[in-house]
């Protein structure tokens, strides 16, 4: 027994040594030696973040198979600059700390551009590391304001949360779509949260009335009873849900199973509701969701990108891979706006694709003429789906 | 008219509760320890249902057997590896260990299963009730007559069997209970094994009222019935019931009264009254230690 105690402080005390030389590196990131870095040298290493288990981890393997399919196609065609890229994807099951574990694993790879990470909250929290690292930050879809706020790293592919808030109220305001609307919102997630503050904000410009404002948090996140009963006893016509699918399925069935049949209306988090295992879509036949990719469009693009997702992968890509997809070839058009090459270190390429991402504009699966400002935010127009026969098609 | 439907609501809710802290309030009235590893069980249970059912194409309730004996199974097995050692550790050992446990078995189902959430197909298959404007759903129904029948199984099972008689002396005076010839290990392994088969019937009920399925599933309600069986007096099986109940009645009330965001924050605030009013709760026995 003493015997293996004192072969267990050895090994303890040498890892120990082992951390105090590792971290001493990291802290002198002048020093040229770092095996990551020259390691790097002949590649452009991107790495990804996202859920790929837990409860988001239908957008976390969406993004990563979309922005595998993307660096594929550059690789097959050359690279970028000439250059192959690398590409790494880490899970952070939808929690900061783990995201920011993932950054610094990541980091450790000799990542030397982030396309991540997927969700918002983890998403906030790697930001703040990214920028005080001058990491270049192209997050593929995490939306919310926060995550740019005070960061020149920053950049978005998708829209921000406000964005979608104000999108939404304006399509259901212009279209008439109803008079009386509720909402549910998820008040312990950022994305939700930023999404409703902007539409009941939005709201008063137009001509229906927000009857009833429900929320719930991740620790009562499956019994819904309560909002909808209030939704449909205020008469709500239309409800409106910025949340996640996973809980949008639970209300849809709750509904169903109470008789309440308003028009359901939601963002992109609804996106891939169709694609959750064993779930009954005739439950949410007609529910319109605000999202900029739509799978069926008939694009030479689109269809190369569907077909290609649907061998490698055997499902629809929903937005999120799209986005995801998008995200590869806007660093590929920002490194070539640049001019840059991959023995710079990591902050002096993120300022020179800081710069060059104000000036390019991408065509993309998600939006025609995406441009940037300097804040990170992406500008491009929102479509409209509706799901008809399991199937989504533009509404 | 609202006010009776979040009532139905919330004894539905409850309901769940209340058959989840049976299994919790078995094991620590008989073991003296708390099981967190029970939530898990029960998600476990979830997915041996989900795979009998949706894609082996079983009916249900093949599916709700085969559950209960694998469930009956893990129990024994999680006594037997990671609690029977520790029987003469203190009892914080135990706690973490159970803690690991739940972890364990997670990981193991994500792994196993895949992280993405299942939509669980209910195995009841009638309802909803509709009775004027109030609506009742199947799920309701069997969950509420499910727990009182079980209830009512074990309250006889205990006082008059012999094994339920040994239970009673276990959780009374382990020591003793040796003196008089009753094996105290055998009698903590059937504990887990009824704990267990209980967590793979409040599964297939709790997955059938909310029909998601994740790795995850069993943790929150696991909680908020360990809570309710705090609530109702730890180690008391009427007392399980009752907590269960007013926990789903107060949750579903504080919603819809208070605000849809604080119902879990007013739960607590509940149980912590509770328990500075009566600290052994509503239906515990107020028992000294002895020294």
């Amino acid at each position: 027994m003493k015997n293996v105690k004192k072969v267990l402080a050895i090994a303890l005390a040498s890892v120990m040594a082992f951390a105090t030389v590792a971290c001493g590196n990291e802290g002198t990131p002048a020093v040229g030696t770092e095996s990551g870095k020259t390691a790097a040298a002949g590649t452009w290493r991107i790495g990804g973040i996202g859920p790929t288990t837990g409860g988001a981890a239908v957008y976390g393997q969406a993004v990563q198979n979309g922005a595998q399919i993307a660096v594929d196609e550059i690789n097959a065609a050359g690279g970028i600059n000439g250059v192959m890229i690398e590409y790494t994807f880490e899970d952070d099951e939808n929690i900061a700390e783990k995201g920011v574990n993932a950054y610094n694993s990541l980091k450790d790879w000799g990542m030397q551009m982030l396309l991540g990470t997927v969700t918002t909250t983890p998403c906030i929290a790697v930001s703040a590391e990214a920028a005080a690292d001058n990491m270049f930050l192209l997050t593929p879809s995490g939306s919310s304001t926060d995550i740019l706020e005070g960061k020149t790293n920053a950049f978005q592919v998708c829209f921000t949360d406000p964005n979608q808030g104000q999108g939404s109220a304006q399509y259901i305001g212009e279209n008439n779509m109803a008079s009386k609307v509720a909402v549910i919102y998820d008040s312990s997630n950022a994305y939700s949260q930023g999404i409703y503050e902007k539409f009941a904000q939005e709201a008063k410009n137009y001509s229906f009335e927000i009857v009833s404002a429900e929320a719930f948090t991740a620790d009562s996140n499956t019994d819904f009873s309560v909002q909808l009963q209030k939704a449909k006893d205020a008469g709500a016509e239309l409800l409106f849900l910025p949340i996640y699918c996973e809980q949008s399925a639970l209300i849809l069935t709750q509904a169903n199973a109470m008789g309440y049949k308003p028009t359901i209306f939601s963002c992109d988090g609804m996106d891939g509701i169709l694609t959750l295992d064993n779930f009954d879509v005739a439950l949410a036949e007609g529910v319109i969701l605000l999202t900029p990719f739509v799978a069926d469009a008939t694009d030479d693009a689109t269809v190369s990108f569907v077909t290609k997702y649907q061998a490698a992968y055997g499902e629809i890509p929903n937005q999120f891979a799209a986005d995801a997809y998008d995200g590869v070839y806007i660093i590929k058009a920002a490194i070539e706006a640049a001019n840059a090459t991959p023995d710079m270190s990591v902050s002096d390429l993120c300022d020179a694709l800081k710069e060059a991402m104000v000036n390019i504009t991408v065509d993309g699966l998600t939006g025609t003429g995406m441009t940037w400002e300097a804040t990170g935010e992406v500008s491009k127009d929102p479509k409209a789906m509706v799901i008809k026969d399991g199937v989504y098609v533009g509404y | 008219m609202s006010f009776l439907q979040y009532l139905i609501n919330g004894i539905s809710l409850g309901s769940i509760y209340a058959i989840i802290a049976l299994g919790y309030t078995m094991v620590y009235g008989i073991a003296k320890m708390l099981n967190f590893a029970h939530g898990d069980v029960i998600m476990v249970g979830a997915y041996v249902i989900f795979t009998t059912i949706s894609t082996m194409g079983y009916p249900p309730i093949v599916g709700v057997i085969v559950a209960v004996a694998l469930c009956t199974v893990l129990g024994i097995t999680i006594e037997r590896i990671a609690y029977k050692p520790l029987r003469g550790a203190s009892s914080l050992a135990v706690l973490i260990t159970a803690i690991g446990v739940s972890y364990f078995l997670q990981n193991m189902a994500l792994i196993v299963f895949g992280a993405d959430t299942k939509s669980f197909n209910s195995i009841v298959k009638f309802g909803p009730f509709h009775l004027g404007g109030l609506v009742i759903s199947g799920e309701t129904l069997v969950t509420i007559v499910s727990c009182i029948i079980i209830m009512i199984i074990l309250t006889t099972f205990i006082n008059k069997t012999k094994a339920g008689q040994a239970m009673l002396a276990v959780s009374e005076d382990k020591g003793a209970a040796v003196l008089m010839g009753i094996n105290v290990n055998q009698t903590i392994a059937l504990t887990f094994a009824i704990g267990s088969g209980l967590a793979a019937i409040a599964g297939s009920l709790l997955c059938s009222a909310y029909p998601t399925l994740s790795p995850y599933t069993g943790s929150m309600p696991g909680i908020k019935a360990f809570t309710a069986a705090v609530f109702g007096g730890i180690g008391s099986i009427p007392g399980a019931f009752v907590g269960g109940i007013l926990l789903g009645v107060i949750e579903i009330f504080g919603k819809a009264y208070i605000s849809s965001q604080l119902s879990d924050a007013i739960v607590f605030a509940v149980l912590i009254i509770v328990l500075i009013v009566k600290p052994s709760g509503i239906l515990g026995k107020n028992r000294q230690e002895k020294v």
